[in-house]
């Protein structure tokens, strides 16, 4: 086919447009104008006033924590569903199981929210449990919806293996548990850990789903960078975008790099 | 001659979970069954049930207490009455406030949507037919964004687009006028587009990239000019990823509360936005359940449609 020039433009201007917002963001993080958008000279500022608010810090470490464990329990649940869809071909209410799987990944977060909050309430007043709502009603909240996004990076992983594998374990005597803690998980491994991390960051990055669950004296990073973005720009929140969005970048890239140079060895093996 | 016996390693001792294993399998649980029932049931109680409540508090109405909704079911002298209230679903019929918000949501969605697909169509059709070695470098350039925080990256286009941001300072520079951009429905199909792009591109990426390009040299050859072939051969072969990422845009549009509260104005009408006023403000929680009931209802067809597409994605690769 023949190389055009409208190809090239378009996705430079695609990308233009995903990137130039993010990048001034952080370019203006080290403005020293309280002005966010005026630049008027380099500054670390923003970012010793960030270390020193008290009400950041501890929405952040609390966020970090939520994720943790929400990323955890979401991986085992995560990685059970999926071995159960690729795996087990026939089983009773599989149509309906695969679909209660997937469902969480398009429902809209006020639903989910709403859903969530309505169900915690009601079971207060049944059986008295979950008192109240705070940290466990958000790390419960975010490890369902959390769950669908792992069966998904496992599935695929699970459904291009070499089944082969597991069958000559399972000739060789090894009990179905045995197989997968042996043969299956270190072969799935890398998508569990993208799992994991998937989890993790889209835990500390809900705001709506939080909000509705969140409890007095539980409010996490994205409530707190919300209120804060409402009342208009700071210049903090900019120095904090920066922090996370270098982070996360960083990891990304890194983690590219290493699957390339993986893909690439193992290309030369073949 | 070494017996074969000799070569293979010593048998490991007997795995902790052995045991435990034998033992649900005696009272007749396999670990096939746990492997479905502990996910099945962790969803049917957080993701299942709670849609049923939030149906069966839509039929409550607003009370003050705590909780702040009338009971549905309630004894009085041994008898269980059951009251339901249409009243909610009644208001959302009549009352013009949520008919114009269901439908300006709809719209905005369908707009965004499109937007998106005449975007994030020809970015995966030059991702799929750029040489191989750029690609995985470029889709990872599509999938970060993904990674980073979605309210930071609608929080980066509020600076960009305010009165005295980074665009209008830019076109004061050839002394044009600054332009209003925030708080107009310009703003929020702006961060729509700009908030779910990747979720168009990706599905596109894949199925464009298994486009034969035996087919599109077939009909070059065939005499057909490029503009031709695009339309017979590439636009028909890729509508599954066409479908599954405008649904992947659209059906999380139509809810979204984060976007049109951060860059719309006060008279962008979404019913996100609706259904968050109506319960933190209003703390009008019946009515907020009802208000979910019915965009669940909106939602439907294309949550169906989406999984349809994923299908035919996924079968295609294989």
């Amino acid at each position: 086919m023949r190389r055009g020039w409208f190809l090239p433009i378009v996705a430079t201007l695609g990308f233009a447009f995903l990137y130039l917002p993010v990048i001034s963001l952080v370019v203006f993080s080290f403005n020293e104008n309280k002005l966010v958008t005026v630049w008027t000279g380099f500054s670390t500022k923003w970012y010793s006033e960030l270390f020193r608010d008290p009400q950041i810090l501890g929405a952040a470490w609390l966020s970090l924590q939520i994720a943790f464990c929400v990323a955890t329990i979401a991986l085992v649940l995560g990685t059970l569903c999926a071995v159960a869809l690729v795996r087990f071909k026939k089983f009773r209410g599989r149509t309906v199981f695969a679909g209660t799987v997937s469902a969480p990944l398009v429902m809209p977060d006020v639903i989910t929210g709403v859903s969530m909050l309505l169900l915690f309430v009601a079971m207060e007043s049944l059986i008295g449990w979950p008192s109240g709502r705070g940290v466990l009603t958000i790390i419960i909240a975010h490890a369902t919806f959390c769950t669908a996004y792992v069966a998904v990076v496992v599935q695929s992983r699970l459904s291009d293996f070499d089944l082969s594998l597991e069958e000559a374990a399972m000739d060789l005597g090894a009990t179905p548990a045995r197989v997968f803690f042996d043969i299956t998980l270190p072969i799935i491994a890398p998508a569990l850990v993208s799992g994991w991390l998937l989890a993790f960051t889209l835990s500390l990055d809900d705001l709506v789903i939080a909000s509705f669950v969140s409890g007095p004296g539980s409010s996490t990073l994205p409530m707190v960078i919300f209120s804060k973005i409402r009342l208009g720009v700071s210049p903090d929140v900019n120095a904090l975008a920066t922090i996370i969005i270098g982070v996360v970048a960083l990891g990304v890239v890194l983690a590219t790099v290493a699957q390339m140079r993986g893909r690439r060895q193992n290309a030369k093996r073949a | 001659m070494s017996t074969i016996g000799s070569q293979l390693p010593p048998p490991r001792r007997l795995l902790p979970w052995k045991g435990l294993e034998r033992r649900l399998r005696d009272v007749g649980i396999s670990g096939r069954t746990l492997v479905i029932a502990a996910p099945a049931i962790w969803l049917t109680v957080f993701f299942l049930i709670p849609l049923g409540v939030v149906f069966a508090i839509s039929l409550a109405t607003k009370q003050f207490g705590r909780p702040p909704y009338s009971p549905l079911l309630t004894t009085e002298g041994g008898t269980v009455q059951l009251t339901l209230h249409l009243s909610n679903y009644v208001k959302l019929i009549t009352d013009p406030l949520y008919v114009a918000a269901y439908l300006s949501s709809i719209r905005i969605a369908l707009i965004s949507t499109v937007i998106t697909l005449i975007i994030g169509f020809p970015m995966a059709y030059a991702i799929a037919r750029a040489p191989e070695k750029w690609r995985n470098v470029l889709l990872m350039l599509v999938i970060l964004p993904f990674w980073t925080s979605f309210l930071l990256r609608v929080y980066a286009l509020t600076g960009f687009m305010r009165g005295n941001g980074v665009i209008n300072q830019f076109l004061g520079l050839f002394g044009i006028e600054p332009l209003v951009m925030m708080q107009t429905d310009f703003a929020v199909y702006v961060g729509i587009v700009y908030s779910y792009l990747p979720f168009m591109i990706l599905p596109l990426y894949t199925t464009l990239v298994k486009l034969d390009t035996s087919l599109l040299e077939a009909s070059a050859d065939l005499g057909s000019r490029p503009w031709q072939t695009f339309l017979s051969i590439t636009l028909p072969l890729s509508i599954p990823g066409i479908v599954a990422g405008s649904m992947l845009v659209f059906i999380p549009a139509i809810g979204e509360f984060v976007i049109p509260s951060l860059l719309g104005g006060p008279e962008t009408l979404m019913i996100g936005r609706v259904l968050w006023d109506e319960f933190f403000s209003a703390t009008n929680w019946p009515r907020a359940a009802a208000v979910a009931v019915a965009m669940l209802v909106v939602v439907v067809i294309p949550i169906v449609l989406l999984q349809k597409a994923q299908d035919a994605v996924v079968e295609k690769g294989k």
